[in-house]
């Protein structure tokens, strides 16, 4: 427990520390200190600890995850995250690309058009409109399901990515407009003004002046869109039977079937599924946090 | 401001289509599919007024679904909100502060990676012979206690809902360090003088100041806890016997296995009717907390 007493002794805190005399030295203190650390370490622990198994366990043959399932691998076998790609992997990582940009552009061009309408003009019912596209919220695909799975076999988009990029859109707009819109408010009139007195169109406004003024909200829009689409799986697993269209999500439960026995391979698969999200979100944490609290607080 | 009238609407118009052809109607059309029984491939359709909502109220799996549903809840309430506070005010604290980071990205990890994922490691962890779990307690003397984790009824549940906790705590520490961090330094310096212990000021200031984030997480966490689905689906598919069912799965069993979507849509009802008392719930406590 050394960075704890090093703490104490610690100039700044000197000051608070004479007042607290007897708190600071009851006989209890430094071990609940210890005793947290070790629960933090302990949980620490629980969730890393599954996670390094399957990294490891992805370089393994299948005898040795049963015999030495603990142990490190004998021989690496790199070659399992080569089979796992050939294997059906590579298809489900491109479908899945596909299906998130996809619904990342029209989910933000449409939330940003959306909110560009809503606080820009003056409109009969803008009220009622605004209700209309924020009460999205409440509703979960859930209670949909059914009617949703008929409607895309009559628009003839079942086992496209569209069934998806079209689904997950609708349901990202609410959120998407919301986040937009309170940015959009805080732009002043007076920029919107001289251009038009200049003879801009209201689509210039849109795309040379808005646009481009707020592109670190558009930006979270995407990160908590790509999340979302990345992960869904409720739709993926419905909407879509075919195996060559079939994202991550729902692909990984076929690949798991298909491989049956040989587990080091389908490690390989979890782990390549696993990674693009996490070395995002290494990248650019800070917006990463941030758009989750906002979309948090919006929902 | 223009005062055009088509052009503001043809702004809008792609989200309202959206919205109206993939939100709305599907949602509208299931309210009406409630009183109906359809074959699905044959589409005989007949009304059978509310004779789907008399059987499912009858059927005693939807009890197991409540009360699955309500387990999720009460446990992901007091892990992720309760708990997860707890780990927040800790790592905030000025003994764990230079930790923090560090222990929260390790805690947020698993909420980066897809149920499927999440599913499909742990249901290696449970397997009864090989599985991580039972290794361990063997390993530490407790063998007894090894168990077909997913393949008992008894347990099944819990071990699905351990899944979700063991992803998700990690989502609510980070949101309420977040929260922690907002809350005015002058409070527990005040506090500090005044001479309140960790415990006191924990209660008397970090409770109160992060009020808004915890309410935000509280209604989030049941409302996902009614809605769960794919941890359910990939670790049990709601067996052995429905007894880890929970509504999202048995809505998915009926509609698209036992193809019973007229029954199915009275589930989905029922679920429409759940989120929406919490949504209520949640618009009135907030407008009187601003008061």
């Amino acid at each position: 427990m050394k960075p704890v007493e090093s703490e104490v002794e610690s100039p700044e805190v000197k000051l608070t520390q004479i007042r607290l005399k007897s708190k600071l030295r009851r006989p209890g203190t430094p071990v609940v200190v210890g005793l947290i650390f070790v629960f933090l370490l302990l949980y620490f622990i629980a969730i890393a600890y599954p996670l390094f198994w399957m990294v490891i366990n992805s370089f393994k043959n299948t005898a040795d995850i049963f015999n030495d399932s603990w142990g490190l691998p004998k021989e690496w076998l790199f070659s399992n995250y080569a089979t796992a790609w050939q294997q059906g992997v590579s298809s489900y990582f491109i479908n899945s690309v596909i299906i998130t940009v996809g619904t990342c552009l029209l989910t933000v061009l449409i939330s940003a058009l959306c909110a560009f309408g809503l606080t820009r003009f003056q409109i009969k019912g803008g009220k009622f409109l605004l209700l209309f596209v924020s009460a999205g919220l409440m509703f979960s695909p859930q209670s949909s399901l059914i009617p949703l799975y008929e409607l895309i076999q009559q628009m003839g988009i079942f086992d496209t990515h569209w069934a998806l990029i079209l689904t997950f859109t609708a349901y990202r707009i609410p959120l998407t407009v919301l986040l937009i819109r309170s940015f959009f408010l805080s732009i002043p009139k007076e920029l919107e003004e001289s251009a038009y007195l200049d003879g801009a169109t209201t689509l210039d406004v849109f795309g040379r002046i808005f646009l481009p003024m707020s592109k670190p909200i558009l930006f979270t829009g995407v990160i908590l869109t790509a999340y979302y689409a990345w992960n869904e799986f409720l739709f993926s697993l419905i909407f879509i039977q075919t195996e060559a269209v079939k994202p991550i999500t729902s692909g990984l439960l076929v690949f798991k079937d298909a491989l049956n026995t040989n587990w080091g391979v389908l490690m390989a698969g979890l782990v390549i599924s696993a990674l693009p999200l996490i070395v995002v979100f290494m990248l650019m944490q800070k917006y990463f946090v941030r758009g989750l609290a906002d979309g948090s607080v919006k929902g | 401001m223009r005062r055009t009238r088509i052009i503001p609407l043809l702004y809008i118009a792609p989200a309202l289509l959206m919205l109206s052809l993939f939100v709305y109607y599907p949602l509208v059309r299931n309210l009406v599919n409630g009183f109906y029984e359809w074959n699905p491939f044959t589409l005989d359709r007949s009304f059978v007024s509310i004779e789907n909502y008399t059987r499912l109220f009858k059927d005693p799996v939807f009890y197991t679904v409540l009360k699955n549903n309500l387990f999720y809840a009460v446990i992901s309430v007091v892990l992720q909100v309760g708990l997860g506070l707890v780990i927040a005010a800790i790592l905030e604290d000025k003994l764990f502060r230079r930790f923090s980071t560090f222990f929260r990205t390790s805690f947020f990890i698993p909420v980066l990676i897809s149920m499927t994922v999440i599913g499909i490691l742990f249901s290696f962890i449970y397997n009864p012979e090989v599985g991580l779990l039972n290794s361990f307690l063997r390993a530490i003397g407790l063998g007894e206690w090894a168990e077909g984790w997913l393949g008992n009824p008894k347990t099944a549940i819990f071990a699905v809902i351990f899944v979700s906790q063991w992803q998700s705590i990690g989502y609510a520490v980070m949101l309420f360090v977040l929260a922690v961090q907002k809350v005015p330094g002058e409070l527990y310096e005040a506090a500090t003088i005044d001479g309140a212990g960790k415990l006191r000021t924990f209660f008397s200031i970090t409770v109160p100041q992060v009020k808004e984030m915890t309410f935000v997480l509280l209604i989030y966490t049941v409302t996902g806890s009614f809605l769960v689905f794919s941890e359910v689906y990939v670790l049990t598919s709601g067996g052995p016997a429905n007894s880890s069912q929970v509504f999202s799965t048995y809505l998915y069993q009926k509609a698209f296995i036992d193809s019973e979507p007229g029954f199915a849509s009275s589930i989905a009802n029922v679920i429409l009717g759940i989120t929406l008392i919490f949504y209520f719930v949640q618009n009135k406590v907030l407008k009187t907390g601003e008061e």
